[in-house]
């Protein structure tokens, strides 16, 4: 993190407010992240956020203006950060993955799904085909879940008050249905490692293809109140361009670089969680500008429900959750009949399983990019290392980039076009 | 796999000196890099027909406390054509962890660099802005570092209300009194 910056030397060009407030800093820390021009008082810094509220959640900005014009930008993060890898080494395996919801609140089930996969991976652990179809109808869901929220502040950024309202509308029902396999609207922990907590109820299929019956409906009339609205237009058109090189170059992923005509999606490059057996196209941009990013994610949303519908006619009945004792622990019925399964109860719930030594990278699809779990065993009980390769973090280190040039009020446009979570970025 | 191989191979080809071991795990190939040599294996891995990995994905960093190496930063790269993945691995000593930076080549790596810095204290040489990133900017000590305790607050109750009381830092007892 920074210090609160105000320019220093003899005679400060903004005069310190209030009397006797002298501020301690100094600019010699930024060098090589503003222009000289700074330091001269003849571009003027300006703190925007922590708490500025089109800044979605706590990220400040240090922006260096010239008349209204963006010279420079440096983003300040770190005011969310909640030690979550530290704390995960400390837990065992299962624990640890409550842990991951936390990390980005709008997409509890997507991070739990990277965690869940790692370790399967890294344990060789099968996950039966009605817990994989599962997976992918609810982090569907979730993607869903995660545009009506960033569509619906992102508007509200920009001006367009009304869409906040019908997204969050249509969120609540995605909740429900959270709600009705978890018990939980949010910090669900569904996933679990070998498939899932418990059975998908027998309410989730109708309650699902309900959803779906009216939601397609909905996601034109967005479009149609969006797209055929000049201001907006206006608003999103040729703002804050990124060239698909300097994309792949700042590491963006998801859809910031699919709008920029990069064809790039991991449920498509490295499909996991039988992505391969479900037909999607991956959808792609032009010109790389907030609204080709805006374009692509409406229309994401469209490839989620297709997703969602082949999934809801290839789920069949079957086993939930692998039948591996070493890492699953068996059902109750169980236990009043076998020694092993109390056993197996009994190490499960109080030690935990271990996982021989090794370690995988694990890449997902997020709603924001590439969200990756690097998971790292040593042969105990407690993952040796974990490190997420969080979307927003990389997104915010290329916004500066993004901005430059721009004009100030469009800094909230773009910011609302990386779609950016600081719970992600923070972890 | 058969094909990663062939990709680790043309790496260690050319540079033999450099790919200090191979390993295959899981379908993943790591490559564990001379720390001296990691700008020329990047700039290598980006460039090369056939491998042009233009993406780094994640750049990761560990802590193998007490072992010697001590600390290992792991470079995701993958690449967006071909759609391979391979894992470089630098080796860096407990005494003073010290590696090149990659960011003239991936500018990605600058904030993920930070965040090593950050919490592990590994020294990122000519970064254009090495600083602490996610803890303030006073932060004694790196949190990720394994012989760095997580640190925890005894739960306060009735009976231990005033013992725990004295063991709070000073704001926060003015503040509950």
């Amino acid at each position: 993190m920074i210090d609160m910056i105000a320019p220093q030397g003899s005679e400060p060009a903004v005069t310190p407010i209030g009397e006797g407030q002298n501020w301690q800093g100094s600019l010699d820390e930024l060098k090589g992240m503003i222009s000289p021009r700074a330091l001269t008082g003849e571009t003027m810094l300006l703190n925007m956020g922590p708490h500025h509220p089109s800044t979605h959640g706590v990220l400040r900005l240090l922006l260096e203006l010239d008349g209204e014009t963006i010279v420079s930008c440096v983003p300040d993060v770190g005011y969310l950060h909640t030690g979550i890898e530290k704390n995960m080494e400390a837990k065992t395996y299962t624990k640890a993955l409550v842990m991951t919801d936390r990390m980005d609140y709008l997409n509890p089930l997507g991070n739990n799904l990277v965690y869940c996969l790692a370790l399967e991976k890294l344990a060789s652990l099968d996950v039966p085909e009605r817990a994989m179809i599962g997976r992918v109808i609810l982090a569907e869901l979730t993607r869903i879940n995660s545009h009506l929220v960033w569509l619906g502040t992102h508007c509200l950024d920009i001006g367009a008050m009304s869409m906040m309202l019908y997204c969050f509308r249509e969120r609540e029902e995605i909740l429900d249905i959270f709600e009705l396999v978890s018990g939980q609207r949010m910090m669900t922990s569904y996933f679990r490692p070998g498939g899932l907590w418990r059975d998908l109820p027998d309410e989730f299929i109708p309650t699902v293809q309900a959803f779906l019956d009216h939601f397609p409906k909905r996601v034109d009339d967005y479009e149609t109140i969006l797209n055929k609205n000049p201001l907006w237009i206006d608003r999103t058109q040729g703002i804050g361009v990124i060239t698909p090189e300097d994309a792949i170059a700042l590491g963006c992923t998801g859809p910031v670089l699919r709008a920029s005509g990069i064809a790039h999606d991991v449920r498509k490059s490295q499909p996991y969680s039988c992505y391969e057996s479900f037909d999607f196209s991956v959808i792609t941009g032009d010109h790389g500008d907030v609204y080709d990013r805006f374009l692509v994610r409406v229309k994401e949303m469209r490839e989620s429900i297709k997703i969602v519908q082949q999934g809801l006619k290839m789920l069949r009945k079957g086993p939930f959750i692998s039948s591996n004792r070493k890492f699953v622990p068996p059902p109750r019925a169980e236990l009043g009949q076998s020694m092993e399964a109390v056993i197996h109860h009994f190490k499960l719930w109080t030690e935990g399983f271990r996982i021989g030594k090794g370690e995988v990278y694990f890449p997902t699809e997020s709603p924001r990019g590439e969200l990756g779990c690097h998971l790292i065993a040593d042969g105990s009980t407690n993952p040796y290392r974990v490190h997420f390769r969080t979307p927003s973090f990389v997104h915010i280190s290329a916004l500066p980039k993004l901005v430059e040039g721009e004009m100030l009020a469009d800094v909230v446009a773009i910011i609302g076009s990386i779609d950016i979570v600081l719970g992600d970025c923070d972890r | 796999m058969q094909n990663l191989r062939s990709l680790g191979d043309r790496v260690q080809e050319a540079f033999p000196d450099a790919v200090l071991d191979t390993i295959a795990f899981r379908d993943e190939l790591t490559l564990i890099i001379d720390p001296e040599k990691i700008i020329e294996v990047a700039r290598f891995c980006r460039d090369t027909e056939g491998l042009e990995f233009n993406l780094l994905s994640d750049l990761s960093f560990v802590d193998y406390y007490p072992e010697e190496p001590r600390f290992a930063v792991c470079y995701h790269l993958y690449s967006i054509f071909f759609r391979h993945r391979l894992r470089l691995k630098v080796m860096l000593s407990g005494e003073e962890p010290q590696v090149a930076t990659v960011t003239p080549i991936y500018p990605a790596a600058n904030w993920q660099e930070r965040e090593a810095y950050d919490m592990m204290g590994i020294e990122f040489i000519g970064h254009p802005f090495l600083k602490r990133i996610l803890m303030p900017k006073d932060w004694e000590g790196y949190p990720l570092r394994k012989d760095y305790p997580l640190g925890y607050e005894q739960v306060q109750f009735t009976f231990n209300f005033d013992e725990v009381m004295r063991q709070k830092p000073q704001a926060k007892r003015e503040k509950n009194t």
